[in-house]
């Protein structure tokens, strides 16, 4: 039995996550963490959930809407769902408590198995409970399939059989054998059949064997100990196989809590998650999952969530909207908002493809096989690998993976070489990406990488540039722009220092003022876009 | 049967000198690992002398080569390992009865062996001279009169052992034995009523239980009642056991050996073989010495580096006409010694009759490989160093024939250069009057354009960042040249690179 909560017909199985190398990179650069910590809302297990689930995603729009459709019935039914999940928590709880001798041999083993069973039978009870009353309240296929197999496949005539099967392992009226000879001529391939009861005692039933024909007895002398060790043995050889079954059935009873209390917390800490970013005002929408060839963004309000949860609340939203964007080159002022968008274009593609809500007002984007990204790191690396080298080599682990459709967000890379150099191995790499169909949204400094697929002239690349405000500052807001020869590191300088770095010069004042100024708060400005594909919004 | 000359594979045979230099040791090592008791290790000592020998083997070589045959003959191994097993019980156990019933399953387990082995090479019908000859031998034993009654008597006693089913009514101290009759099977009743939650993995509870051999006083007591309720199954075993004693043939029992020196090495090639490496069967002459191999490499090398998952440097040699030396050149670390023990491990093996690693590659049966590699003992006595270099390479100048070949790795090391190249020179002089196969590992530019019967072949680095070896041995002249770093295409993320990765 599984609860196929999170998928219909494939069950998670977080121990075979094949891209747990890929989610540590992702969390890192993407600021994974403080949307699972979010999710966790203190719990140690649906962190561990959250942590576990969020990078695998979905490929299939019909599984991503299948999660959507569940998670939907969970906001809508917190208690029930809540109700289920403690019946699977205390499941596994009442587990630790079954008290035994546990050495092992079959017997105890037997015996240990049937008193697990003893206490599950009451949760599994419970379940029927929930699921006959709240059956008709859920809507989703994903709740009306798991409530409907707990009702049928523990009616109550199977939880009754359950118990007299219980009661036949503890073979009160002695146990009956059949075995070959194997090839030593010992006893093997052991049977257990049942004995009935006997209808006057077990004397009666002895008496009754005596007259089986052709049976013959052997009857163990009280003060022969090894015949009575010998006899031990025989039983446990004959139970073995009995002992088995029943302690791989408690097992896969608990892996049933186990598998519901799992894919509940995931479901549970989207709400948590949910509740945190309702709590600071922000919405979050159900997101449209393409399955399109096409780099199609659909985003209005995109925000990060990370940094939503981190700064209380603070956050300014975007807009992205194109439908052939293959390219996407973020240029501009330093701590202008670039980092920040990249991240809420990652977790958004990531969030929907774990069928989650996404941090926007709206957002639709085709679904892709994976999101990777390459970050300039800051920590110093060994010695005899340069900066460049572990770039290059993290790099080149990463076009292993890369295939059509990937999602690649590439911040500062290169740029621990000179300009020159780090714009030609980009150049040439993005290019050849491009064209096998990886999309790639890229930060850089390089006025000089920039300037070169401005050059290109295609129409399938993307300019956005971080802006400023007439008095410096900035706004967070990014807007489509041609890049420009200089950063803003000025900006910083002064706030910094308190003082002119030195004094403007012409290029500084040639500058493009783009930038729309700051937005009031809380009022949702939307700057008329026009035909330009990007267009730019207050936070909500 | 299955060779031409068995007399020349004693299990006494010893190890060739060249063999710790070549690292063969280390390779027989990993050959016949988990099959000790097969004692193998003669048949890679032995080599062999005639052109025909080689191709024998090779035949036999081929037919199980990514061939069934080969699984086949592992299984015929392991039901004749089953027969030993049983064997060895019989003789061990006390109890009468169950002395007669492991007779009685060894007797099953050769059955098994003797009639699949010959099902299986009928149905696969291999080529070799080798094996061939073995099914016919087969075809005939198995339509003995012999055979035909074992095959007889084990399977009436067999079917009425088997066909047993006893019942043990366990109560307090007390146990009724019985005949089985309709009992229902609980254990299946209560899987099935469990099924429903579910079949994947979870621990297996079962008690492995100690399995000892001999039966103890109570099965004993068990297995009297149930010989009293089957009387005349355990007459027919008894019988069986007293009409036969020994019915190994030792023909067959050879052939459960000698097959194994081929299994053995399969195993390993197969092994390299999935992650890349090519092997190949190689053209052998006693009169060419035109020896050439393409993308071969250092099998022992191999075998270590894909246990740890590292990339194996394939290089390829070609010695046309009146070209004998080899003079290897090139960074210290760059593969050269590599080089040479390859060159040196392919002329054994080939020598075996095994394949070889290679896409292709055409060698000189040699009569001796002899080898003088550096060794790492007394650094401090230069004297005595370069005294003990020139003795034995006195003694392999004086042992080796035309018909040898001669590798030597950095000799002269605890001389100064000019010794060195004057030492040197006279050696490859001595090599050429001789006119033997050489390879001379030296970091002596000058000696890589002697004559022309000389072939320089260089270890490389490669040539966008020096600082990075490619442990590729090529033919060129002696250089050492340095170019410009061009990282992005090492890691291979140039736009072209990038392309066909994607491509892939």
């Amino acid at each position: 039995m599984k609860a196929h909560l999170l998928d219909a017909d494939t069950t998670f199985d977080p121990g075979r996550d094949p891209v747990a190398a890929v989610a540590e990179t992702l969390a890192d650069d993407l600021g994974l963490d403080a949307v699972v910590h979010a999710m966790a809302a203190g719990d140690s297990f649906l962190l561990e959930v959250a942590t576990a689930t969020l990078p695998v995603g979905l490929v299939d729009p019909g599984r991503i809407s299948y999660r959507q459709e569940v998670l939907a019935d969970c906001l809508a039914h917190r208690l029930v769902v809540n109700e289920l999940y403690e019946v699977a928590v205390a499941a596994i709880e009442d587990r630790k408590r079954v008290w035994s001798l546990l050495t092992g041999n079959p017997d105890s083993r037997l015996r240990y198995a049937i008193a697990i069973l003893q206490v599950l039978l009451p949760r599994l009870r419970r379940l029927r409970a929930i699921a006959d009353a709240e059956y008709r309240r859920f809507t989703a296929p994903g709740w009306r399939t798991l409530f409907e197999m707990i009702s049928t496949e523990l009616d109550d005539d199977y939880l009754r059989a359950a118990e007299d099967h219980l009661a036949i392992l503890r073979f009160r009226s002695g146990l009956l054998l059949s075995a070959a000879v194997d090839p030593g001529l010992k006893g093997g391939n052991f049977r257990v059949h049942p004995v009935s009861p006997p209808p006057r005692g077990w004397r009666y039933a002895l008496r009754h064997l005596w007259k089986r024909p052709g049976s013959l007895a052997i009857v163990i002398d009280p003060k022969d100990h090894r015949g009575y060790e010998a006899l031990t043995e025989l039983r446990h050889r004959g139970i073995n196989d009995v002992a088995n079954v029943v302690a791989q059935s408690a097992d896969h009873i608990l892996n049933f809590f186990a598998n519901l209390r799992f894919e509940i917390a995931f479901y549970l800490g989207c709400c948590n998650l949910y509740d945190r970013l309702a709590d600071s005002g922000l919405p979050v929408c159900v997101p449209t999952a393409l399955a399109s060839h096409d780099d199609v963004w659909h985003a209005h309000g995109l925000y990060d969530p990370g940094l939503a949860v981190r700064s209380r609340g603070q956050v300014v939203g975007n807009d992205l909207v194109s439908d052939h964007t293959r390219l996407l080159i973020i240029t501009g002022a330093n701590r202008g908002g670039k980092s920040t968008f990249l991240r809420a274009l990652g977790l958004a593609q990531i969030m929907m493809q774990a069928g989650m809500f996404v941090a926007a007002d709206e957002f639709s984007a085709r679904i892709r096989p994976g999101v990777s990204t390459h970050y300039k790191r800051e920590e110093d690396v060994t010695l005899r690998a340069g900066k460049l080298v572990e770039e290059l080599s993290r790099m080149s682990d990463l076009v292993e993976r890369l295939s059509s459709g990937y999602l690649l967000l590439m911040n500062e890379s290169f740029s621990s070489t000179n300009e020159a150099e780090g714009a030609e191995i980009g150049y040439g790499l993005v290019r050849a990406l491009l064209e096998r169909g990886v999309c790639v949204a890229y930060v850089t400094h390089s006025f000089e990488l920039a300037d070169r697929f401005g050059q290109l002239g295609q129409r399938d690349v993307l300019f956005l540039r971080a802006g400023r405000s007439d008095d410096g500052q900035r706004t967070f807001k990014l807007f489509p722009a041609a890049p420009t020869q200089t950063g803003y590191g000025e900006d910083l300088y002064r706030q910094i220092f308190g003082r002119d770095p030195h004094l403007p010069t012409a290029r500084d004042r040639a500058a493009p003022d783009l930038d729309p100024g700051p937005p009031p708060p809380n009022a949702a400005t939307r700057v008329p876009t026009g035909r330009a594909p990007f267009g730019s919004a207050g936070a909500p | 049967v299955a060779f031409p000359d068995p007399a020349v594979l004693s299990p006494d045979a010893t190890q060739p000198e060249c063999f710790p230099d070549l690292a063969l040791d280390q390779l027989v090592d990993t050959l016949i690992q988990g099959r000790e008791q097969y004692q193998l290790a003669g048949f890679f000592y032995v080599p062999l002398r005639a052109v025909d020998e080689v191709l024998y083997r090779q035949e036999v070589f081929r037919d199980l080569d990514a061939s069934p045959l080969a699984t086949k003959m592992s299984a015929f191994a392991q039901r004749m390992q089953t027969l030993r097993d049983r064997l060895g019980l019989a003789a061990r156990v006390r109890h009468s009865r169950q002395n007669q019933a492991w007779m009685l399953g060894a007797a099953e387990a050769y059955l098994d062996a003797v009639s699949r082995l010959f099902s299986d090479l009928k149905q696969l019908r291999p080529q070799s001279r080798g094996l061939t000859g073995m099914h016919d031998y087969l075809g005939s034993y198995i339509q003995s009169e012999e055979f035909r009654k074992l095959v007889a008597d084990t399977e009436a006693v067999s079917g009425v052992l088997s066909a047993i089913r006893y019942t043990l009514r366990i109560q307090r101290n007390s146990i009724q034995v019985g005949r089985h009759g309709a009992e229902p099977d609980y254990g299946a009743e209560i899987g099935t009523f469990f099924a429903r939650f579910g079949q994947d993995d979870v621990g297996d509870y079962r008690l492995s239980f100690f399995e000892l051999p001999e039966i103890n006083p109570l099965e004993e007591k068990i297995l009297e009642r149930v010989a009293l309720l089957w009387p005349e199954a355990f007459a027919a075993l008894e019988q069986f056991s007293t009409a036969h004693q020994s019915f190994v043939d030792p023909v067959i029992s050879s052939f459960d050996r000698d097959i194994q020196f081929y299994l053995a090495f399969l195993e390993l090639t197969d092994q390299l073989r999935a992650t890349g490496l090519p092997f190949c069967y190689p053209e052998v002459s006693v009169t060419s010495k035109d020896v050439r191999a393409n993308d071969t490499f250092d099998i022992t090398l191999a075998t270590r580096e894909v246990a740890s998952r590292r990339r194996v440097v394939c290089n390829s040699f070609a010695l046309d006409g009146s070209e004998r030396i080899v003079v290897v050149t090139g960074p210290n670390q760059g593969g050269k010694t590599t080089f040479a023990r390859t060159f040196g491990q392919l002329h054994h093996l080939a020598r075996l009759g095994c394949p070889v690693p290679g896409t292709s590659a055409r060698l000189f049966l040699a009569d001796k490989v002899f080898t003088h590699f550096e060794r790492g003992e007394n650094l401090t006595d230069q004297r005595g160093k370069l005294e003990d270099d020139l003795v034995r390479i006195q003694q392999i100048l004086a042992g080796a024939t035309a018909n040898s070949v001669v590798i030597m790795n950095e000799i002269f090391t605890s001389t100064t250069f000019r010794d060195a190249l004057v030492l040197s020179r006279a050696v490859m002089e001595d090599l050429f009057r001789l006119d033997c196969l050489a390879v001379l590992v030296t970091f002596q530019h000058q000696l890589s354009n002697y004559d022309a019967r000389t072939v320089s072949m260089a270890a490389g680095v490669d040539p966008d960042d020096p600082t990075v070896r490619t442990f590729r041995v090529e033919r060129r002249p002696a250089d050492d040249r340095v170019h410009a770093v061009v990282l992005a295409e090492l890691y291979g993320l140039t736009y072209g690179q990038v392309l066909e990765r994607l491509d892939r």
